[in-house]
């Protein structure tokens, strides 16, 4: 047998089921992994303080924020009961680590926020409870852009989450700690988030499988609000065939704690995933090939395509005109809505509280300068602005209007084709701090991700290939509502003709 | 739409006051608008409020469909417009007391849309026409008083179901103000959707006043807040028009603002002005998809409702010929309409019926503080008196002695028809009451009586009516008031003319 942290998730469940592996000697062997690969002087399962690692020295690249060994290991040993009794759930014993963006009730959550540091929920996030519910060991929480806000896991308060496959390259954002701790076998698998490219872009840059269903697929209860409209929770691990299985078990109805849940049942991904994908129109958006995409990533996903039509697949070319308004747009409506979301964070309930102050002004006004970092501030000042009276018609009404026809374009575009496949993001990972001190360049690298989650489609990244520096090559494929289903099939043939997903990281071991 | 803009009341030195009307009534739903948790009022500060409540993070609204049921109730009561699709959305401000730092609110489409108010003032009836009536949720509340330095937040009340109320500039005096208060106040409460408890806050208004020159645009308002009793409406609406009047006559500018009465002083006080008021930076929620309310769910609330009043009140006019005052009167609460709808039900007559609920039983149940589902006198016992004045067995006068004396007898309260009637009957005869139908015995007193009074005789020869009228009172006198007056007048002119 390979070593545990080099099983699919598939296969650690079978093993874990058939009882060639205790639950408890899988996750002593994360666990391990994780304390080899932290840094020995940030000791983790802090309750006050999360435990970040910043230094790029270290090859635990800065992913888990927090870990509680006792509590995984009960939860492991509970499982061991299970599948010795014969109550073995589907996922008994199966290890993950969630985006520090869902609140749960053993670890501390702080959605990667100073504003948060600490802070312990009364309750575990509907995602969170359905994964348990299927019997997974959570392992801890995994470093993320504070609130989410970010495409390179440098806007953690926590520290930066580095690339595992260079670690002078960021990860990714906003799930980076989670892309990285799958690329480096701390866990199997990891739940990220996805507002305008979240799960996508770091899952390609770190050279993982991701996907972010439909909107309304799966929970927000629970899931730290960045962008209302936009969230997602999605699976992220080493293959297609483990999001399926992930997905499965995160995805479904939850009316009762959100409005914006759908009212469907649940679904199983994994069924489809062997079918033919011959005669499967892949709609090629020529914006998505247009100036500003590295050669070397081009050339990666071009070939992608090209296996894909040597598998019976046919490319038609498709236009979605409105793509590079996806920046404005987004950048209108997901910092409108979060300068509200955020609101809540005022010092009085929870969380962070400025240490002196006069009156009730000053309070909110130091707690929140201190708590939140440049550009969660930047994010909310820019959404106050827009919603504005003078301002609302002009930004978030018209972004608005876009934003639908966007959606339009998505859906002419599916009348032509069934998947539509293209670059998740423009470059391969880029070094730290090359963009950190320039917002703007930030957000033009999230153009490809944009259009899909402004029109609420699910989508994901399939590693392609490598580019510049070795570094990983994502395909983006987006599908139209609730075709899940169908990405992961297209996702799944292709990695059974390809081996880039099964390639690690040099620190991997 | 009838008189809107009917004015009951006169100008004040050349000044028409213009009032418009935000009530906020909390409604009557078991749990919180968005959450789970108990609306119940009184409990220990902080143990009503659940995570939703409290907006720990994660945490999302969900629609109460009871609330939506009650804003729907509201919309059939007054005739307005059930919208098939509105919208929540958010008034982003940061107080300590709305835990969200923003109040989940609908702005630009509400639930409600139009509707009206009628009610009489005096005899004249008065037309409020309705805006709008929104959903939205309470915030909780800040204790400044219990805290040195400090202030504590109680947030049991964060989260409940407000329905807020909005009228047009439609009242013209704090008299049409409080009138349309109480009207409104006996509609939310007649349908159930609120309590009605003003000390509690479950029935707030916000009084909008401005003064003009008639003909004139309207004037700059200024809000009142929080009026919970309809005393203090009148109190500080009356002072509020006397102070803008004042301002205007002494030459200055009515600035917006928002003032708090104080019923300590009796005086108005501006909290803040429009130069600082709050951005609230409104945008849709969305964690909340637009409120559908399609036809069949308010057919469905619209039949499990009750007889409106305001159909009541058109009944009791078309079917039983009620006069429009009677019946607006009759239907000023459920308990009175069901009383007098008992009564009539009885074979009573209804304008008899009306006549004396609103006369002899309003006088005395307003005098021992008492409704008429608690009245002394049932309505079966009220019927069957009735009932003898109908067959002319007593007259007005008589009944009202017999009222007085069965008002405090135990055996006229819930009583069967039939039972209600022997005891009325039992009571005429104990009384004596029995209106006197023999014309030989109502002769033989009058004679009397004309013999005893030739002075008056001379008087009524020389064409003086008020002597006749001192006749009549004679004889109803002298048959302790057991003639008919009709017979009496009758006999009396006849006797007269043949002397």
């Amino acid at each position: 047998m390979n070593a545990i942290h080099e099983l699919s998730l598939t296969a650690l469940a079978h093993a874990l089921q058939t009882q060639q592996l205790s639950a408890r000697q899988v996750a002593e062997h994360f666990l391990a992994r994780a304390r080899q690969h932290a840094a020995s002087d940030a000791p983790l399962a802090s309750d006050m303080a999360p435990a970040g690692v910043a230094d790029p020295a270290h090859p635990s690249c800065g992913a888990f924020l927090s870990m509680d060994e006792a509590h995984t290991l009960a939860q492991a040993n509970a499982s061991d009961q299970r599948l010795q009794s014969g109550q073995a759930r589907p996922l008994e014993g199966v290890p993950i680590a969630h985006k520090d963006i869902f609140v749960t009730q053993h670890f501390p959550t702080t959605a990667g926020s100073k504003i948060l540091a600490g802070y312990r929920s009364p309750f575990d996030a509907t995602v969170v409870a359905r994964l348990n519910e299927v019997g997974m060991v959570s392992l801890g929480k995994l470093n993320c852009d504070e609130f989410a806000m970010g495409s390179a896991n440098e806007n953690s308060a926590f520290g930066v989450v580095h690339n595992p496959w260079d670690h002078t390259r960021i990860a990714g954002g906003s799930s980076g700690g989670s892309a990285a701790a799958v690329a480096m076998g701390l866990t199997p698998a990891a739940t990220g988030t996805d507002t305008g490219g979240s799960i996508r872009q770091p899952a390609a840059f770190c050279g993982i499988t991701g996907i972010k269903p439909t909107y309304g697929r799966a929970s927000r209860y629970g899931m730290i609000a960045y962008a209302s409209s936009l969230d997602q929770a999605g699976p992220m691990a080493r293959s297609a065939e483990d999001c399926a299985t992930l997905l499965t078990a995160m995805c479904g109805p939850d009316v009762e704690r959100d409005s914006t849940s759908l009212d469907l049942p649940q679904e199983d991904y994994s069924t489809h995933l062997n079918r033919d994908i011959q005669g499967l129109r892949i709609g090629v958006p020529k914006e998505f090939f247009a100036k500003g995409l590295a050669d070397d990533v081009r050339d990666a996903v071009q070939a992608a395509l090209a296996s894909l039509v040597q598998m019976g697949a046919r490319l038609v070319e498709i236009e979605l005109p409105k793509t590079e308004l996806s920046i404005p747009v987004y950048y209108i409506l997901a910092p409108a809505e979060a300068s509200s979301n955020l609101s809540r964070f005022d010092g009085v309930k929870f969380g962070y509280r400025t240490k002196a102050y006069n009156d009730l002004d000053e309070m909110y006004q130091k707690t929140r300068s201190e708590g939140f970092g440049p550009e969660v501030q930047r994010r909310i000042m820019v959404g106050a602005y827009v919603l504005s009276h003078g301002y609302y018609d002009a930004y978030y009404v018209q972004a608005q209007k876009i934003r639908r026809m966007i959606s339009e374009d998505f859906q002419r575009a599916f009348s032509q084709c069934d998947v539509i496949a293209g670059p998740v993001a423009p470059t391969v990972a880029w070094k730290l701090g090359e963009k950190s001190s320039d917002p703007l360049s930030n957000y033009l690298a999230d153009i490809f991700t944009l259009p899909a989650s402004l029109a609420g489609l699910p989508g994901m990244s399939v590693p392609c290939g490598f580019g510049e520096g070795h570094m990983p090559v994502g395909l983006q494929l987006i599908g139209n509502y609730l075709k899940e289903s169908q990405l992961l099939n297209v996702a799944h043939r292709f990695q059974g003709v390809s081996d880039w997903h099964t390639q690690r990281p040099g620190s991997f071991a | 739409m009838s008189s809107a803009n009917t004015n009951t009341s006169a100008l004040i030195e050349g000044f028409e006051v213009v009032i418009g009307f935000e009530t906020h009534t909390q409604l009557t739903t078991q749990s919180k608008i968005f959450s789970r948790a108990s609306t119940a009022f009184g409990a220990e500060a902080n143990t009503q409020a659940c995570a939703v409540d409290l907006a720990l993070p994660g945490t999302l609204p969900v629609m109460n469909k009871a609330a939506v049921e009650r804003a729907i109730e509201f919309g059939l009561a007054v005739g307005g417009e059930i919208s098939e699709r509105s919208i929540f959305a958010r008034k982003n401000y940061f107080y300590p007391d709305l835990p969200k730092g923003y109040q989940i609110s609908q702005f630009e489409i509400p639930v409600v849309v139009g509707g009206e108010v009628s009610f009489f003032l005096g005899d004249t009836k008065k037309t409020v026409r309705l805006v709008r009536a929104h959903l939205e949720e309470d915030a909780g509340k800040s204790l400044h008083e219990d805290f040195v330095n400090q202030s504590g937040i109680d947030l049991n009340r964060a989260g409940t179901p407000l329905l807020e109320i909005v009228t047009e500039p439609d009242m013209r005096s704090s008299a049409e103000a409080v009138a349309y208060a109480k009207e409104l106040h006996k509609i939310v409460t007649w349908i159930g959707i609120c309590d009605g408890n003003m000390q509690e806050g479950s029935f707030r208004c916000d009084a909008n006043v401005s003064v003009r020159r008639p003909g004139e645009p309207l004037g700059t308002r200024r809000e009142i807040k929080n009026l919970n009793s309809f005393k203090f409406m009148q109190q500080a609406i009356d002072f509020e028009v006397r102070w803008q009047i004042e301002q205007l006559l002494d030459g200055h500018k009515i600035i917006q603002a928002t003032v708090l009465f104080n019923p300590d002083t009796g005086e108005t006080k501006s909290m803040r002005t429009k130069e600082d008021a709050a951005e609230y930076r409104y945008f849709p929620d969305p964690d909340l998809p637009p409120l559908e309310v399609s036809r069949t769910w308010v057919e469905e609330v619209k039949s499990r409702m009750g007889e409106l009043p305001r159909d009541k009140a058109a009944r009791f006019v078309s079917a039983l010929g009620l006069p429009e005052y009677d019946a607006s009167t009759l239907t000023q609460n459920q308990a009175m309409a069901n009383y007098f709808e008992q009564t009539v039900a009885l074979g009573a007559q209804a304008k008899l019926v009306s006549n004396w609920m609103m006369g002899e039983l309003s006088r005395r149940l307003n005098a021992a503080h008492l409704d008429f589902d608690a009245s002394p006198m049932s309505a079966p016992t009220l019927a069957a008196l009735i009932l003898r004045i109908m067959d002319a067995t007593l007259s007005n006068h008589s009944a009202k002695t017999l009222l007085e004396a069965l008002w405090e007898d135990e055996g006229s309260r819930g009583r069967e028809p039939t039972a209600a009637q022997a005891l009325v009957d039992v009571a005429i005869e104990r009384l004596g009451l029995k209106q006197m139908n023999d014309t030989s015995a109502l002769e033989g007193i009058i004679e009397q009586v004309i013999a005893a009074n030739p002075d008056n005789i001379a008087q009524i020869k020389a064409g003086k009516d008020k002597a006749f009228n001192a006749l009549v009172g004679q004889v109803m006198k002298a048959s302790k008031g057991k003639a008919n007056p009709k017979d009496v007048n009758d006999l009396l002119q006849a006797k007269l003319a043949a002397l």
